[in-house]
């Protein structure tokens, strides 16, 4: 029973640092500054690994998906397929994860570095509120930079589907594009990409938490950045089978 | 007559336990204006936990800590950051920001706690740089620094908005002896050019009798010896005698 009350405990201070990261977004003053430089930081460390990734896996699913559909004649239908399954699912879903592994740990690793170094003792040391000038930005530079690596990592994917589609049924861009987007309606393509915008919250939350409240000096900066990539990574795949029921029950064309 | 000296800090019945570990227990004493005192003990005596009471970043169990005039027990954020601009904090290994050049490290305190403009905030980074001896190193990262440059850099960050009172946290450990003789040269000049009070935690024997005008042993929580290097090297406690001999 010990183990359970440690998980309680857990999670009930992981929720409290949550919930003080969205009092502290909106109470004055805000760290634009810091704001602006963790969205350069998020976007810049990731947009490549975003754009190859989406790339490679839009190439390799569609190479699966022709040697199925083929059996059926409906070899046609493999830009709408390519296009619904990265705009609903694989787009969010992956950059999601991939942003888990390439921020979250960074966030863990650079905030617990920041702990063991004494550097946020010197922060609060110039009465600089330490969780508003480190936390809230980078949740927030999550928060708002998913859901554009989101759309990157959609558009990759159709572009690694096109090259392999056109490598093997030499389809024109033009005819490839417009059989992606018949199937494609606006239900399909916004809530799933706004639903990253939780993914972000999980991802900053999460990794902050790990960072900023370690106290084990140098080994908390290895196991802050390893526990914030496995949680992060888990709690979004969690969320992402509630928020699907919840786009299913706003938006129930898009569950057909 | 001479002037009565004016406290700037001042321990009363400071007591601190971190769960079972007491780490001050029941510690008074005070630190005049102008003064600077040498902080010894053996590791985890509470040394640095003295320095962190006093720029209120942990707060005590009991008792009261004042600073130039004012008790920073249960103080308010904003009254706070009024009392901590009379304080610079040389942290035990400088704890620069790594994100930040040098320069950016030492204008941050200054745009946030002053009002000074732009060029005002260049001016006084520039002079405190050159003061410890890197006016061309503004440019530089943290990590581009050598140790020595890095205390420097981590005092002129303390110094830069002036302050009355200046703690270090062991600021030659690490250390040759010539680049911490510099160290406590500046220490030095701070305090005889513009009346600093030092609060100085340290290890070194040779530097803490050089610089102090008083030295504070504490031993297992306890301030067991206060008073002048004579007075400490014949104090009746044993540890402190030890500690003080070179």
């Amino acid at each position: 029973m010990r183990w359970l009350s440690k998980l309680f405990e857990f999670v009930g201070k992981v929720g409290l640092f949550s919930l003080r990261v969205i009092v502290d977004s909106f109470r004055p003053p805000f760290e634009f500054a810091q704001f602006f430089r963790q969205v350069a930081e998020v976007g810049n460390k990731s947009l490549t690994l975003i754009v190859v990734s989406g790339f490679a896996l839009g190439a390799v699913m569609t190479l699966h998906t022709r040697s199925t559909l083929v059996m059926f004649g409906a070899t046609a239908m493999i830009p709408a397929v390519q296009a619904v399954s990265f705009f609903v699912e694989i787009g969010p879903l992956v950059a999601g994860l991939l942003l888990a592994g390439r921020v979250g740990s960074g966030i863990g690793a650079v905030l617990a570095n920041m702990r063991a170094s004494e550097q946020i003792d010197a922060i609060e040391s110039l009465s600089i509120d330490s969780f508003k000038f480190l936390v809230v930005p980078r949740v927030l530079a999550c928060v708002i930079v998913l859901p554009f690596l989101t759309l990157f990592m959609d558009f990759s994917g159709l572009l690694g589907g096109l090259l392999s589609e056109g490598l093997s049924s030499h389809i024109g861009p033009t005819l490839y594009f417009n059989r992606a987007f018949d199937y494609l309606q606006w239900s399909n393509f916004i809530a799933p990409t706004l639903k990253t915008t939780v993914f972000g919250f999980i991802i900053g939350s999460v990794s902050s938490y790990f960072g900023y409240t370690t106290d084990k000096g140098a080994q908390g900066v290895g196991e802050a950045a390893t526990n914030s990539v496995v949680l992060s990574s888990l709690l979004i795949i969690v969320a992402d089978v509630l928020l699907i029921k919840c786009i299913f029950f706003l938006f129930p064309d898009t569950a057909i | 007559m001479s002037e009565p000296q004016t406290i700037a800090v001042e321990f009363k019945h400071v007591m601190k336990s971190f769960g079972a570990k007491h780490v001050l227990n029941d510690v008074s004493f005070h630190i005049d204006q102008g003064q600077a005192v040498c902080l010894l003990g053996r590791s985890g005596t509470g040394k640095s936990v003295t320095l962190k009471l006093i720029m209120a970043l942990i707060r005590p169990d009991s008792g009261e800590v004042w600073v130039d005039q004012d008790n920073v027990i249960d103080m308010g954020e904003k009254r706070l950051s009024l009392v901590r601009k009379k304080l610079g904090y040389l942290f035990q290994d400088a704890a620069l920001f790594d994100s930040l050049t040098l320069y950016e490290n030492l204008a941050l305190p200054l745009a946030r706690l002053t009002k000074k403009s732009k060029d005002e905030i260049d001016d006084a980074v520039h002079r405190t740089l050159t003061d410890v001896g890197l006016g061309a190193d503004g440019a530089k990262f943290p990590s581009a620094l050598s140790g020595g440059m890095r205390k420097r850099a981590g005092l002129a960050r303390a110094l830069v908005l002036e302050p009355k009172i200046l703690l270090a946290d062991e600021p030659s450990s690490g250390l040759d002896r010539i680049t911490a003789s510099e160290i406590d040269e500046l220490l030095m000049r701070r305090r005889d050019e513009h009346g600093t009070a030092l609060i100085i935690v340290t290890h070194d024997v040779h530097g803490a009798r050089r610089v102090a005008d008083r030295i504070a042993v504490l031993d297992k929580g306890n301030l067991v010896a206060f008073g002048s290097v004579d007075e400490v090297s014949q104090s009746e406690n044993e540890v402190a005698r030890n500690l003080i001999k070179e």
